[in-house]
């Protein structure tokens, strides 16, 4: 693994996904990251192990991921940037947690690293926790905020960015990866700067030296004051929604199909989309990157000029779902899904385009 | 004129939530004074638990937190890891820290985390009707144990402290009770002693066990259920210290 001296620098360097995630981590000011080992995800723990001491700052490999998560909501309650992140199995122990940090609005970034399912299923890459990062899979009504980045360079920038979210709107943001992704050497920059000017954490428990004291909390009693709260975060959410939806758009132009797909699946379908285009086939691609909030009105707009949609997942058709919701019938949605660690070929994709193509025209 | 008494300012101006009787009260000053005495209320940072204390943020005047059920000593190491100068706390009742949260107990402990847990055992579970705790006696009758707790299917009473004073990163492990003025004057000299080891910092975790009387789940008067303590929950948890590290050497 390259190690040490990794810094802000504009010069291309090789890194694997998860060390991407961890320096960009890093760089991104993470004071604390906590973990339980799990494939595959482990370079990011390793990384961290060696880099965050050398940083002067907190590693800590926990007992389980119940416990890493309650150490990122502790680290985070007295005002700490803070981190874990795991695999699958693990993600499903943080939902607990994860629900909590929304009831007390704690900033947090989580990295999902996913791997088949369900049980213990294997550690091939799959995309079947998309409903358990966007539905939330904790008890309550809260949301996180989700990205499904496609390359190692996206993986380093949304990590960066997510801190910034989840302190501006303090939020968990779940980095939604997989195992292919994590595993992946590219070539990236990691030019990582602040870009928001964030508000003062003046909630954080910090000992209440100078002014009253500072409570964090998710319980909330009394009459109305439960859904009192509620409301404020469900507010919180509609703005997040208005402003930080993120996607791309590919070779929309003329397109009569259009794939959407997230993640490494979008790197596959892009070639496939490149070949089909060759072959004369009109198709594009929409990719979205923030997966919560969704972007539904870019693929809404789409529809109301496109005759077909196709979303291809390493999942039994999840985000799927989504993209129904949003182009609401305007045209027909069709699914192409690879699950349990399979993963779908530039070429499945293209001779599935090529089967919808024949099937529709008239 | 002389003061003879008054309420330390740690502890707010306000009504209990408390049942009469209940132990918490007498916990609270006790830490509350102990906080004043080490002059740290402005560098302490408390965790209040799931259970009859969830509230205890209403009550004590330092920054707090209230975590998920069993959780505190993981949201604990979160908070001293990033900032070792401030002075951690837990405050978690048995079904808490003996049964929902017995992994982050020990692996708190295990790694040696210097924090200070005060740890109140009434030997059953109140906040949710009184059922039975990993801690409840046997023969106690609770919600659950509606013909007294039998140890062949309920399990024996479980005696955290004493697993804990085996690890090495459990520095001070006392236990302690408050069925009379003697006793509660102890817990509060225990109490003192975790929290002094850690601004001290000294290399592990303390731990302050308190037999505390919950009258309404017991079924007994106040002073009944004190006199219980003396006369059954101790012979099950017995009363005294099970380390110090420091001293025991």
């Amino acid at each position: 693994m390259g190690r040490a001296e990794v810094k802000n620098t504009t010069e291309r360097i090789l890194m694997c996904g998860n060390e991407a995630m961890a320096e960009a981590a890093i760089l991104a000011g993470c004071d604390a990251y906590f973990g339980y080992p799990i494939t595959p995800q482990n370079e990011i723990s390793a990384y961290m192990a060696q880099r965050m001491p050398e940083e002067g700052r907190v590693f800590l490999q926990s007992e389980s991921e119940l416990a890493a998560i309650n150490m990122v909501f502790g680290a985070s309650a007295t005002g700490k940037r803070s981190m874990t992140s795991s695999s699958s199995p693990g993600i499903s122990l943080m939902q607990e947690g994860m629900s909590y940090l929304a009831g007390a609005e704690l900033p947090a970034v989580v990295i999902n690293v996913m791997r088949g399912g369900p049980g213990l299923g294997n550690i091939s890459p799959a995309q079947g926790d998309y409903f358990q990062a966007t539905r939330r899979g904790g008890h309550g009504d809260y949301k996180t905020i989700v990205f499904g980045p496609s390359s190692v360079q996206e993986m380093a920038d949304c990590t960066s960015l997510a801190f910034e979210l989840a302190d501006q709107y303090r939020m968990t943001v779940e980095i939604l990866a997989d195992g292919l992704l994590g595993q992946m050497m590219e070539p990236l920059t990691l030019d990582q700067k602040p870009r928001r000017t964030l508000p003062p954490k003046d909630w954080a428990l910090t000992g209440r030296k100078g002014r009253e004291q500072n409570i964090v909390r998710s319980l909330w009693l009394g009459d109305g004051v439960l859904e009192r709260h509620n409301e404020k975060l469900q507010a919180k959410y509609r703005e997040v929604q208005e402003k930080e939806v993120r996607c791309e758009e590919y070779r929309l132009d003329g397109a009569e199909i259009v794939v959407v797909a997230y993640g490494i699946v979008a790197r596959i379908a892009r070639a496939a989309v490149d070949r089909g285009r060759d072959a004369g086939i009109p198709v594009g691609l929409i990719r979205p990157i923030t997966l919560w909030p969704f972007p539904s009105q870019q693929i809404s707009r789409a529809a109301a000029e496109l005759r077909l949609f196709l979303t291809v997942e390493m999942s039994s058709g999840q985000m799927v779902e989504d993209v129904r919701l949003a182009v609401a019938g305007q045209a027909p949605v069709l699914f192409y899904g690879r699950m349990g660690g399979g993963i779908p070929s530039a070429d499945e994709v293209l001779e599935k385009i090529r089967q919808l193509t024949l099937s529709t025209r008239v | 004129m002389k003061t003879m008494f008054r309420r330390t300012p740690v502890l707010k101006d306000c009504p209990t939530h408390y049942c009469p009787g209940c132990g918490h009260g007498i916990a609270h000053r006790l830490l509350a004074e102990v906080i004043e005495e080490l002059g740290i209320q402005d560098r302490t940072i408390g965790i209040a638990p799931v259970g009859c204390a969830v509230l205890a943020y209403n009550y004590l005047d330092v920054d707090m937190i209230e975590v998920a059920h069993g959780r505190a000593p993981a949201v604990a190491t979160g908070m001293k890891r990033c900032n070792p100068d401030k002075v951690i706390f837990s405050y978690q009742g048995d079904g808490d820290l003996a049964a929902i949260g017995t992994a982050e107990i020990i692996h708190a402990a295990h790694r040696a985390e210097q924090l200070t847990v005060l740890f109140v055992n009434n030997a059953v579970f109140g906040m949710t009707g009184g059922q039975m705790a990993p801690t409840t006696v046997l023969g106690q009758v609770t919600a659950t144990t509606p013909q007294g707790r039998e140890s062949n299917g309920q399990g024996y009473p479980l005696q955290v402290s004493e697993l804990l004073a085996l690890l090495p990163g459990a520095i001070y492990v006392e236990r302690c009770a408050l069925s009379s003025v003697p006793r509660i004057r102890q817990a509060k000299a225990a109490l003192k002693h975790a929290f002094e080891l850690q601004m001290q910092g000294a290399p592990g975790l303390s731990l302050v066990e308190i037999l505390s009387p919950c009258p309404t789940y017991w079924r007994m008067s106040p002073s009944e259920a004190m006199q219980w303590i003396e006369d059954h929950m101790s012979k099950v948890f017995p009363i005294g210290r099970l380390k110090d590290a420091g001293k025991d050497d």
